[in-house]
Order: structure tokens, then sequence, then C-alpha cells
């Protein structure tokens, strides 16, 4: 796996907790350690979506921010598969 | 208002086209237990809750039920990706060729459209939350079925994920019921539509404790 494939990868791991965590917290908002592990992996996904952003194309149209040429069209389509 | 992310929830990457496979696998995107029922049924029965946590969960839920639908259309692209002529005609998917050439539409299994009749919102909360935990165990099913169909791993792992989400989004339907419940009279749950009827104490659709 390439270096690019495999932070991408990572996102997709840390986004899934993010999401799970999300949906625990709306039927469980008074649980304190959920809480906890949502605020330290948002954050983390927030530097990786950032890094990949930087270095390789935006994966949010936000991320595509401070550059020179519109890169946001040009990214890759997430329906193609291998090789991103 | 949504944003969107340029990845899929989880990753489908098909190097084998199979014609037969995107013809079951289409049901997820527009059958009816598919994706795009799931997102439109609690997307749309939101305003019918007064509860601002329900209709936080109904919201996230039927965000991530776009990005099943998402994916189910990935894995029906890929499956049909450079597919050939002889393919198609082996492997009975000449019917949905002749309409779609590999174009992805929203149909089920056995050629019916989609159509809004496959979900309900029924504009009462306790309905739809019922409603939800029939529809989780029904496309749990469904994936299920799918599964006994294939043999190849980088098709059964994206499928083998979404299943497992059913399975995460009826539990939390279920907490989303009781959280509903325990707003309401305990006597007499269905005394009063929380998203309709007004309170006795206080006069208007408060949504609050006035079960009366």
């Amino acid at each position: 796996m390439s270096s690019k494939e495999q932070l991408l990868n990572d996102i997709g791991i840390v986004s899934f907790v993010i999401v799970e965590l999300g949906l625990y917290l709306d039927t469980h908002p008074y649980d304190r350690n959920a809480m906890e592990y949502f605020n330290h992996y948002s954050r983390i996904k927030q530097q990786m979506t950032r890094e990949f952003s930087m270095k390789y194309y935006p994966l949010t149209m936000e991320m595509s921010e401070g550059s020179k040429e519109w890169r946001w069209g040009a990214a890759p389509l997430p329906w193609e598969g291998a090789c991103v | 208002m949504w944003n969107y992310e340029k990845r899929l929830q989880f990753p489908v990457n098909i190097k084998e086209p199979n014609a037969m496979l995107a013809q079951v696998i289409i049901s997820q995107y527009g059958g009816p237990d598919g994706e795009m029922g799931a997102s439109m049924r609690y997307l749309s029965q939101r305003y019918a809750t007064p509860y601002r946590e329900v209709a936080g969960l109904l919201t996230d839920i039927g965000t991530e039920e776009l990005a099943h639908l998402e994916m189910v259309a990935a894995i029906v692209h890929q499956l049909t990706r450079n597919l050939s002529m002889e393919e198609i005609e082996k492997s009975g998917f000449a019917p949905y060729y002749t309409d779609h050439t590999v174009g992805i539409w929203p149909q089920a299994a056995g050629g019916i459209p989609f159509n809004a009749c496959e979900f309900q919102s029924k504009g009462d909360v306790i309905t739809d939350l019922h409603e939800d935990l029939a529809a989780e165990q029904k496309a749990r099913s469904t994936y299920d079925n799918i599964l006994r169909l294939i043999k190849e791993p980088d098709v059964c792992e994206p499928i083998k994920f979404l299943r497992e989400r059913e399975i995460v989004h009826f539990q939390r339907f279920g907490e989303a019921l009781r959280l509903t419940q325990e707003k309401l009279d305990s006597k007499n749950f269905y005394a009063f539509n929380p998203g309709f009827d007004r309170c006795e104490d206080c006069g208007k659709d408060c949504g609050k404790d006035c079960g009366k």
C-alpha cells in the first residue's frame, strides 16, 4: 500500500470511530468516556485530513483553500476503486 | 445542509466484473429495503419528533445511509465496469443493460423501480421508530441473503460492513424509542402524539413531559 493509500485508509478508520461514537453519544449524551474518545479522534481526523489534502488532493471542498489552482474537481472519485 | 468528503465510508476495490452479482446488489441501492429508502425514511421522519436528541439521531443515521448508498453504487459500478457483451448476455444483465447501459439506477433485484412507498413517514414518533427498527432488520436480512450468493472476498467485505451497520442502527433506534417513551405518559404512551396533539397544560405542542 502506498503512503497515500495508507493515509486515506487511516482517515477511513478514524472517521468510522467518530461516526460510531457520534451515534452512541446521540443516545448517551452524558457518557464522559465516550466524549473524551470523540474529542481525541476528532482532533486526529482534522490533522490527518489537512495533511492528506496538502500532500495529495483536497478531501473536502473547504480543504481546497490556500491553493492557486482549483484542485477539488481534479481529485479522484471515491468509486474509482484501487490505485487512489 | 450537508458537506461531502471525497472518500467512501469503507473501501470498495473490486477486481473482476460480475453482472449477476451487480443485479442482486442493486437491490440495496433502490430496492424495498435499500439505502435510498433508508436515507429518505430517516431524513423525512425528523420533522415529526419534538425531541431534539431523536431528531439528531435520525439526522446522523440518515446521513450515514447516504454514505452507504454511495458504497452500494460503487460496488455495482465496479462489478459492471469493463463488461463484455458476451458476459451481459450470459449473466441475465441484458434487461438492465437495455434501459441503463451500465449506469446506476435505483431498482430492486427483480427490476421494480424505486418508489417512495418503500418507506413510511407517519408523523408519529413512536410509529416511525418502530418502522425504523423493522427497516434495519429487513436490510440486515437482505444483506444476509446477498452474502449467501457471494464468494469473492473483495465484494464480501464491504457488504459485511454494511450488514453490521444495520445492527448498530437497530440498537440506537431502540434507545431512541426508550428516550421517547420516557418523555410520555407511562400509563399510556399512545394517549398523545407529541408531534401533533397540543398539551393541555401549556396549550402548545411543546413536546415536553405533557402526556395528559
